[in-house]
């Protein structure tokens, strides 16, 4: 593939590749031995993984009594968990489905790990509202069956059941879609491989041959699916952002809260896929693949996400001044000013002000600046999610009722399982299956070709 | 199906499409193309009409709307009215989300799985064209064999670049 390269065009995969090395680069990594740094990673995640399941067990066993909640404080941190896991899936779908309908050709050397990345947060999501159910064996109850009371039916006025569908439907069309686009590099991968592990993929390749007929209705499917994942992204967070905006709760009642809860997410999730790329390039020798150029479109995503976001703080603030109503005005007050200004300080910090290095290209271009910023913004989205939660109901209408929240250990446990669930599963992930989309980075090898675009402009 | 075919493997996806016009020009008849990743302009150089799958989406999606509004205005309405802060029974802004979430998940489900079943994706289905490199690096044309014989064929082939010709059987 010796080509010209545009002067117009940087290419958006490095080392001037052929298709086959593409192929080589990207299986090695699933063929291989993994390194030992993998190893190290999987034990570490697997502790935090086993101590997650350990402290579900002695929760559902003993009942949610053992959390810190109280009768003033009744969603805290586990609620807060199911919010920061649902919102940094978003980003997953933003890379694979409106950065493609967008055209944004880069998105290829990041989308199937960014998508790997929503199937598994929302995984971890989903565990929490489980066992905040008390009683997760009758989980059935919130689907509508038919059943012999009546038969009785779900609320379907209710934003806690939207949730349901909302989070239900994310998963199945994520993962559908993450399939979708898997299939091609699975056949890639039957192609060179042997024995069990070629059964096992033919089996899941589906008998794909790369002909054009099929191609022609895949690509299809995939704009479809873009097309349906983008609105279904935005409605997702919309629905968890009514589980509080349909309320009475000073600080939660607000029409603010969709937008502000969509960029969040997107905030938050361009944050964690950052700091698992930042990482992962370096482990397994992607640097070629996924390149400075990709991070620095990353993180001019964060610094519009952080401004919307600051802007949103701001309007907020406003907004309850404005409204002339105490109890609105308290609410913010008292997270500004109350027990918990800590967090509120830190939330500040992390999302509104520190990411506005990102102005500057060479902190754009500094990856141990970027994954700093990642981390940081990824604290920073969670203190959002628990100031806006807790520190809403933590001081009642009634001060008599007024209370103060603190974690027990089974709390912070669990936080910290499904952070073992998700780097598990993200582990795992990696070394079994390509961890970028072949096919797709082959279609923009000549991005920086002169030609290209020529007849059938994209 | 006995159809002879006769495969070139390309290197590059232009030389492909130039083959693939060419042999349309001809009048020759391709079977089909295989490719590591979809090339532009394919379509056209194959003939192929516009992928009907949109109209099946739609149609997903409509079910799933229908079946979505038509049930929870049948639970609403009908089976089990509830009285919520004296609203109507057939009060529609909070029947959308869920709607909206269903129509969704029709669609989706509903046109990969058309996808996988209309072009035989399926657990246990063999690939075509196996061993040629479709799925790394290698850009395949295949045409049928005309009454005169592979001869003409095969150096059709060569003449626009193919690095290697194969014959094979005409399933699929």
């Amino acid at each position: 593939m010796s080509a010209t390269a545009s002067a117009l065009r940087e290419p958006l995969i490095d080392g001037d590749k052929g298709y086959a090395r593409v192929t080589e680069d990207v299986c090695r990594i699933a063929e291989g031995t993994p390194a030992p740094s993998w190893y190290a990673g999987l034990a570490l995640s697997s502790a935090a993984l086993l101590t997650g399941v350990v402290l579900v067990v002695h929760q559902i066993w003993t009942g949610i009594g053992v959390w810190g909640l109280n009768k003033t404080v009744g969603w805290s941190w586990d609620i807060t968990n199911f919010v920061f896991w649902v919102g940094i899936g978003h980003a997953g779908t933003l890379i694979s489905a409106i950065l493609f309908l967008f055209r944004q050709r880069w998105r290829t050397s990041i989308n199937r790990s960014a998508e790997a990345m929503t199937i598994f947060a929302v995984m971890c999501a989903g565990i929490f509202p489980l066992i905040h159910m008390g009683r997760p064996w009758l989980a059935y109850w919130v689907m509508p069956y038919p059943n012999p009371m009546g038969p009785l039916w779900v609320n379907f006025r209710s934003p806690l059941l939207w949730d349901v569908f909302a989070i239900s439907t994310y998963f199945t069309i994520s993962a559908v879609f993450w399939f979708v686009g898997l299939i091609p590099d699975l056949a890639t991968m039957r192609d060179r491989a042997s024995g069990l592990r070629k059964t096992v993929l033919s089996a899941a390749s589906l008998g794909w041959d790369g002909s054009h007929r099929t191609w022609q209705h895949y690509e299809m499917v995939y704009l479809l699916l873009a097309g349906l994942a983008t609105p279904l992204v935005v409605s997702v967070h919309t629905i968890v952002s009514f589980d509080f905006a349909t309320s009475v709760i000073p600080g939660w009642h607000t029409t603010i809260f969709p937008p502000y809860f969509v960029c969040g997410a997107i905030f938050s999730g361009f944050a964690m896929v950052l700091t698992l790329m930042l990482v992962a390039r370096k482990v397994v020798r992607l640097e070629e693949y996924i390149t400075p150029r990709h991070i620095d479109a990353m993180c001019k995503v964060i610094l519009l996400t952080s401004m919307i976001v600051g802007l949103a703080y701001a309007t907020e603030l406003f907004t309850s001044w404005y409204s002339a109503n105490q109890y609105e005005q308290f609410a913010f007050l008292n997270r500004i000013r109350g027990p918990y200004r800590g967090y509120y300080a830190t939330m500040v910090f992390c999302n509104a002000v520190v990411p506005q290095v990102f102005w500057s290209q060479r902190a754009r271009r500094s990856i141990p600046l970027v994954f700093c910023v990642s981390l940081l913004v990824n604290v920073g989205m969670w203190m959002e999610r628990f100031v806006i939660i807790t520190t809403s109901i933590h001081r009642d209408y009634l001060p008599s009722s007024w209370a103060m929240y603190h974690p027990t250990y089974v709390e912070v446990g669990t936080f910290l399982g499904s952070f073992g669930l998700f780097f598990t599963a993200f582990l795992i992930f990696c070394r079994f299956l390509p961890m970028i989309a072949i096919s797709e980075v082959k279609g923009v090898l000549d991005y920086a070709k002169p030609h290209h675009g020529g007849k059938h402009g994209h | 199906m006995a159809t002879e075919l006769l495969v070139g493997a390309f290197a590059t996806p232009e030389a492909l499409l130039a083959a693939a016009r060419a042999a349309r020009a001809e009048g020759l008849k391709v079977r089909d193309a295989y490719t590591p990743f979809p090339v532009h302009g394919m379509d056209e150089a194959l003939g192929l009409p516009p992928s009907w799958l949109s109209k099946a989406c739609l149609a997903f999606a409509l079910t799933g709307l229908s079946i979505a509004l038509g049930f929870q205005y049948w639970v609403s309405l009908f089976d089990w009215p509830m009285n919520i802060g004296g609203k109507a029974f057939s009060a529609s802004p909070a029947l959308l989300p869920i709607a909206f979430e269903l129509t969704v998940l029709f669609a989706g489900l509903g046109t990969v799985g058309t996808l996988l079943v209309s072009r035989g994706l399926l657990p246990g289905a063999k690939p075509s064209r196996g061993g040629l490199g479709a799925t790394d690096a290698a850009f395949l044309l295949a045409l049928e064999v005309p009454a005169g014989g592979p001869a003409a064929l095969k150096a059709f082939l060569t003449e626009h670049g193919a690095s290697r010709v194969v014959e094979a059987g005409g399933a699929r």
